[in-house]
């Protein structure tokens, strides 16, 4: 009787190696791909931050050069980093105004009216427009003969004789590319949101009405604490997002950040340092990088800390 | 009682078009630019004499005409686009559903490791990604014979790095995850392979999760304006739409009613595909909350 036992034993055995391999044979393109792309790019690069690395070294098959820190200090004394530090930092303006924004409209949109589904659909066009379209596009809406200075002067809210191109002034092109990055995330967070508001059971709102609760008691004390998962996920993409600003400046600036770098970003200057410019000191790119990728992960943290606290207050 | 839910009505609808103005402003400018007679808009009076020029004197499709001979880097760049976006979308689907089909069927050594390592990569830092990978494309480039295909400057070094994500191989996963496991166990013992049950059982039932999966990279790697134009870096044949779109802009500043024909011409794909396909739209972004 033990043999045919051990038998299937050992069949068992032998199909569950099988199913093993096969299993990490569909696997194997993922994996590879991933670990190639994904992966070593943040290991390497990482590591490439404590080096010196150029080009001419790349080109000629010396290897990068390990110098420890003296990337960081040489950021440190670049004051091109420090404003562009200063300007991705200060993008992160927009994430309360957007947050706020695309909750309000899917508020407003979660309710059942005639036509709902077509407003629904028109917002979220604008995310679906690439960087390069929007970039062409609000050009006709930004430069001096443009609408955006026919609507001001016709709520005037400028002077008749006013003509600001808001993309070439130094005052108004790094806001002028902020609204744009609003225009294109909006439809997103709102879609993000309206999921969240339609996954808390009616039930509960409806008791709180029962319950003698306002329209507006009812927002704050039941549907916005039931929504802080979706709150923190949004709010979390879009300061990462914020933070790591590049594809508007570099279409709507033509690269350069200007005018007068008021418009100059952290990842703008790994990209000068690597291959937009003519450094192509991929050492001291690197550094740059990590640097970003730091503060991104102590917003995270923040991110996380507000509003898990937010959630046990409340 | 009445009169004020209406009146409240009519408020909410105010609200929802005016947003709907901000939102859609610039396509129908744009469109307006693009549809307008050049030859109409006469000294003194330009397209940008706002609102006169919303309803232009006559109306023409000659921009679309113009657009693509007097530019006819146009007409490859679109060409280039629909390739780029091509192998991006049937790349993703193949591996992300190869990854995904152990993942939610198997049993095997290591699958619980494997697929937090997949998610884990959700939260890599990924600011300086493209430097590294441009580092690794160009080793690719001097390497012989495939050189060509896989390096800087060629449509597959665009495409490779963004095939396997997360996003797509946890997307998969979910959809595999809802196939009633005795349908498998059917085939299995009808000696169906293991790629067969994939291709004859599991794809077929996972459609909708596929088209969400195929039209949410469309869409990415259509509109990609960053990477394409850093790993095309010499290869001025193969750019696409978006990164040409830009330089289209430079080369006709003085004749918007081009550029405008030419944004129209890049946008309308994808606004057809948004609006026929537009749950998909709504489904992947929801796959990718959960």
């Amino acid at each position: 009787m033990s043999t045919p036992t051990l038998n299937s034993a050992g069949k068992k055995r032998g199909r569950a190696l099988g199913v093993t391999l096969s299993s990490y044979l569909f696997l194997l393109p993922a994996l590879v791909l991933l670990f190639v792309f994904t992966v070593y790019p943040v290991l390497y690069g990482s590591y490439l931050g404590f080096t010196k690395y150029t080009a001419l070294q790349f080109g000629t098959g010396q290897p990068p050069q390990w110098i420890g820190l003296e990337n960081f200090r040489t950021l440190a004394g670049d004051d091109l980093f420090r404003i562009g530090l200063a300007n991705s930092l200060k993008y992160l303006l927009v994430v309360p105004v957007l947050q706020i924004a695309s909750l309000a409209v899917a508020v407003l949109v979660n309710r059942s009216l005639p036509g709902i589904t077509f407003f629904r659909a028109a917002y979220y066009i604008p995310v679906i427009t690439s960087v390069s379209l929007a970039a062409v596009m609000w050009d006709w809406i930004y430069n001096k003969d443009g609408t955006l200075n026919w609507f001001l002067k016709s709520l005037h809210i400028l002077g008749q004789n006013a003509n600001i191109s808001w993309l070439l002034n130094p005052d108004t092109a790094f806001w002028a590319i902020m609204f744009v990055t609003f225009w294109r995330g909006f439809g997103y967070y709102m879609v993000l949101y309206l999921a969240g508001l339609q996954s808390i059971p009616a039930e509960l709102e409806e008791a709180a009405t029962l319950d003698g609760a306002s329209r507006a008691q009812t927002f704050w004390r039941v549907t916005v604490p039931l929504m802080k998962p979706t709150i923190l996920l949004c709010s979390l993409l879009s300061t990462l997002s914020a933070l790591r600003v590049l594809d508007e400046i570099i279409v709507f600036t033509n690269g350069t950040g200007g005018p007068l770098n008021s418009t100059y970003t952290a990842l703008l200057y790994v990209y000068k340092k690597s291959f937009g410019g003519l450094d192509f000191n991929y050492g001291l790119a690197s550094a740059a990088g990590l640097v970003v990728a730091v503060l991104a992960l102590g917003l995270s943290i923040i991110n996380f800390r507000y509003f898990r606290d937010a959630s046990v207050r409340a | 009682m009445r009169l004020r839910k209406r009146l409240r009505q009519a408020g909410v609808y105010a609200v929802l078009v005016g947003i709907l103005i901000f939102a859609i402003f610039p396509f129908l400018w744009t469109f307006v630019i693009s549809v307008t007679d050049s030859g109409s808009v006469t000294t003194g009076r330009t397209v940008y004499d706002f609102p006169a020029s919303l309803l232009p004197a006559r109306v023409t499709l000659a921009n679309f005409v113009t657009v693509f001979q007097t530019y006819p880097a146009l007409g490859r760049a679109f060409l280039n686009s629909v390739i780029i976006s091509g192998l991006s979308v049937l790349g993703t689907l193949i591996v992300s559903s190869l990854a995904a089909y152990p993942l939610a069927r198997n049993d095997f050594w290591g699958k619980a490791a494997v697929f937090s390592l997949i998610i884990a990569t959700l939260v890599l830092p990924t600011e300086t990604s493209f430097l590294v990978n441009m580092l690794t494309l160009a080793k690719l480039r001097q390497l012989p014979v495939v050189g060509e295909l896989l390096g800087v400057g060629s449509y597959l070094g665009v495409v490779l790095p963004t095939l396997s994500t997360a996003f797509g191989i946890f997307l998969m996963r979910q959809a595999f995850l809802t196939i009633p496991g005795s349908l498998l166990e059917a085939a299995r013992m009808d000696g169906a392979t293991e790629l067969q049950v994939l291709r004859r059982i599991m794809l077929p039932l996972a459609k909708p999760s596929l088209a969400a999966l195929a039209i949410f990279t469309l869409v990415g790697t259509w509109n990609s304006y960053f990477w394409p134009s850093i790993a095309l870096t010499g290869a001025q044949d193969k750019l696409p739409l978006a990164v040409e779109m830009l330089k289209l802009k430079g080369a006709f500043n003085d004749n918007i009613f081009n550029t405008a024909a030419g944004a129209m011409i890049m946008m309308l794909p994808i606004l057809l595909l948004f609006v026929f396909a537009q749950k998909h739209f709504m489904r992947g972004l929801d796959g990718a909350v959960k």
